[in-house]
C-alpha cells in the first residue's frame, strides 16, 4: 500500500530537512567508530579453518608424506604432481612433490584425503608473485601453519 | 634604486597580485581534493588515504605526479583541436573570475592606496556573473569535441542547468545591489562593515545574509548548480552518462577539469563572501584582537590587513567546506525535479525577493 508521508510546509522547503542530514554526516565524521582496517599493519582475524598456502608437515625432519597419491587423485584441478621413490629402508617416500598453484583452487580435498597428514593448508593468505611458478618439495616443507 | 615611473609601478602591482592569486588558485586543487577524499571517507566511516605525508597531505602530489607521467592518448574519433581545448577553456574563465573579488581592505603605501583585489572593476558584479557563464562553453566543447553519445548528454544537461540557474543566480544578487546601491564588489564588502543593530552586548553588522536571507539561499543554491557539484551534478551522473563530458579525458586533460572545478568552488565561495558574508571584514573577535595589540601606523595596517585576509579566508574556507559537505549528505537530483526547482521555485522566490527588497527600502526600513 502506498503510504502518503505528510508533509507540511518544513518538509516543503527540505532546508530543515538539508541541516538534519548535514548534522547527521558530520556527527558521522567526528564520533563515529571508524571501520577501516589498516592492513599490513592490522589484520582480519580468520577462521581457524581458513585454507592458504599449502605445506606438508614432517615429523622430526622427515616429511610425513609416503606418496600414496591419494592427493593427486582427489584434486580437482590437478594441480598435485608427486613422484614416488624408495628409501633405504624400503620406505615410499615423494622424491618429487609439486603444487601448481595457479591451478589450485583451495578447496582443502587433498588435506582431507591425505591418510598421514601429511598435506596441510596454512592461514597464510599473502601469496602473491612477480612469477608463474610452482611450488616445489622444497618449499613445501617449510613449516608454515600449526595444523 | 632605479627610478620607475607611476605608470611601471602599477604594472608591477597588478602583475605582482596575479601571479599571488593565481599562485592561491593553483593551490586549491590539491589541497580541496585531500579534503575532499579525506572529509568523504571520514563521513562514511573511513579514514581516507592517509599513508602518504602527514595525515596523508601529500596524496595530492603523488596523484599530480600520476596524472602528469600518465600516457595521454587522444581517442581517434574526437575533434583533435576542440578536444585538447575544451579543457584549457574551462579552466581560463574560473580563474578570471576571482580578479575582482577584494581580499583585504585597501592599505596606503607611500601615499599609493593598494586595493587586495587585482581589478578594481566599477562593474565587478557584472564582469562574474558574465565571466562565469563562460565556463559552461569548455564543458560543451567537450561533450561535441568527444563525439561521443554520453559526452554530448552530458553537456547538454550542463548547458540547460547553467541557463536555468544563472538567471535565478543573477536575480538573487540584485537585492544585494538595491540594498548597498553598487555593483563594484569592494564597495559592497565596506559598506557590510556598517552596524544593522545593536542587540544588548551584540553588535549585528550589515552583513548581506542578514539583509537579504532569501537572496543567500537563493545564490547559495544556484552556486552549487553552477559548480556542478552535487546535488546538481547531473552533468556528470556516473549512473546515466557514465562520466558526462569528461568521459573521453584522462590523465592531464581531466586533472585541469577537476582543477576548473575546485577553483570555480573557490569563486563561487568568494562571491558568497564577499556579497553575504562580509567580505574582508574581520570575524568577530578579531577587532578587539587588533586594538588589545595596540600597534601604530604603518605595523598597525599591515596586521590589519593580515586579520582581514585571514577572516576572508576563514570564511572562504567555510563554504568550500560546505560544498564538500553537501556534496556526502544529499543524493542528486532527479533532472525534472532540478527543472522544476530552478524555474518553479527559485525563479519566482528571487523575483519576490527584488520586490519585498524594493518595499522594505521604500519604507526605509533597510
Amino acid at each position: 500500500m502506498l503510504v502518503k508521508e505528510k508533509r507540511n510546509i518544513w518538509t516543503e522547503i527540505y532546508l530543515v530537512d538539508i541541516a538534519k542530514g548535514l548534522f547527521i554526516t558530520m556527527k558521522n565524521m567526528l564520533f563515529a567508530p571508524k571501520v577501516t582496517i589498516q592492513y599490513p599493519e592490522e589484520r582480519r582475524n580468520y577462521s581457524e579453518r581458513y585454507r592458504g598456502m599449502h605445506y606438508i608437515k614432517a615429523t622430526n625432519g622427515v616429511e610425513n608424506c609416503t606418496a600414496c597419491m591419494l592427493c593427486p587423485t582427489v584434486c580437482p584441478a590437478e594441480c598435485i604432481h608427486i613422484e614416488a621413490g624408495e628409501r633405504p629402508d624400503k620406505e615410499k617416500y615423494p622424491v618429487k612433490f609439486e603444487i601448481d598453484v595457479l591451478r589450485c583452487c583451495f578447496c582443502g580435498m587433498c588435506e582431507e584425503a591425505c591418510p598421514k597428514d601429511a598435506i596441510k593448508l596454512s592461514m597464510i593468505y599473502e601469496m602473491s608473485t612477480a612469477t608463474r611458478n610452482v611450488w616445489d618439495k622444497a618449499e613445501l616443507l617449510d613449516q608454515r601453519g600449526n595444523k | 634604486m632605479i627610478e620607475l615611473s607611476s605608470t611601471s609601478v602599477e604594472i608591477l602591482i597588478m602583475l605582482g597580485k596575479s601571479a599571488i592569486l593565481i599562485g592561491i588558485l593553483l593551490q586549491v586543487a590539491p589541497i580541496m581534493a585531500w579534503v575532499e577524499r579525506r572529509g568523504s571517507a571520514l563521513m562514511q566511516n573511513r579514514l581516507g588515504p592517509n599513508r602518504i605525508g602527514p595525515l596523508g597531505l601529500f596524496q595530492s602530489i603523488a596523484d599530480a605526479v600520476k596524472f602528469i607521467f600518465k600516457e595521454d592518448p587522444i581517442p581517434g574519433h574526437t575533434e583533435k583541436f576542440y578536444y585538447a581545448l575544451a579543457p584549457i577553456v574551462s579552466l581560463i574563465p574560473s580563474f578570471m573570475t576571482f580578479a575582482v573579488i577584494p581580499i583585504a581592505g585597501p592599505i596606503t603605501i607611500n601615499g599609493r592606496q593598494i586595493l587586495f583585489q587585482v581589478a578594481d572593476l566599477n562593474v565587478g558584479l557584472l564582469y562574474i556573473f558574465s565571466i562565469a557563464s563562460l565556463g559552461v562553453y569548455g564543458i560543451i566543447m567537450a561533450g561535441w569535441a568527444s563525439n561521443n553519445k554520453f559526452s554530448l548528454l552530458g553537456s547538454l544537461r550542463s548547458t540547460s542547468q547553467m541557463i536555468s540557474y544563472e538567471l535565478s543566480m543573477g536575480l538573487s544578487v540584485i537585492g544585494i545591489v538595491m540594498v548597498f546601491s553598487s555593483v563594484h564588489l569592494g564597495e559592497i564588502a565596506r559598506a557590510q562593515g556598517e552596524i544593522l543593530a545593536q542587540l544588548g552586548p551584540l553588535t549585528i553588522p550589515k552583513w548581506g545574509i542578514f539583509v537579504q536571507p532569501l537572496g543567500f539561499i537563493i545564490l547559495l543554491t544556484a552556486a552549487f548548480a553552477e559548480t556542478n557539484r552535487l546535488p546538481f551534478d547531473l552533468p556528470e551522473g556516473e549512473s546515466e552518462i557514465v562520466a558526462g563530458y569528461h568521459l573521453e579525458y584522462g590523465s592531464m586533460k581531466f586533472a585541469v577539469f577537476m582543477m576548473a572545478e575546485y577553483v570555480n568552488m573557490t569563486t563561487a565561495s568568494g562571491l558568497l563572501t564577499a556579497l553575504y558574508f562580509g567580505g574582508w571584514q574581520m570575524l568577530p573577535g578579531f577587532s578587539q584582537v587588533l586594538n588589545m595589540l595596540q600597534l601604530q601606523g604603518a605595523t598597525h595596517d599591515w596586521v590589519r590587513v593580515g586579520l582581514e585576509a585571514v577572516s576572508f579566508l576563514l570564511k572562504v574556507g567555510f563554504f568550500m567546506w560546505l560544498f564538500v559537505w553537501v556534496r556526502w549528505t544529499l543524493p542528486r537530483f532527479r533532472y525534472d525535479q532540478l527543472m522544476d526547482l530552478g524555474w518553479k521555485v527559485m525563479l519566482p522566490l528571487s523575483l519576490a525577493n527584488i520586490f519585498a527588497t524594493g518595499v522594505l527600502i521604500y519604507f526605509g526600513w533597510i
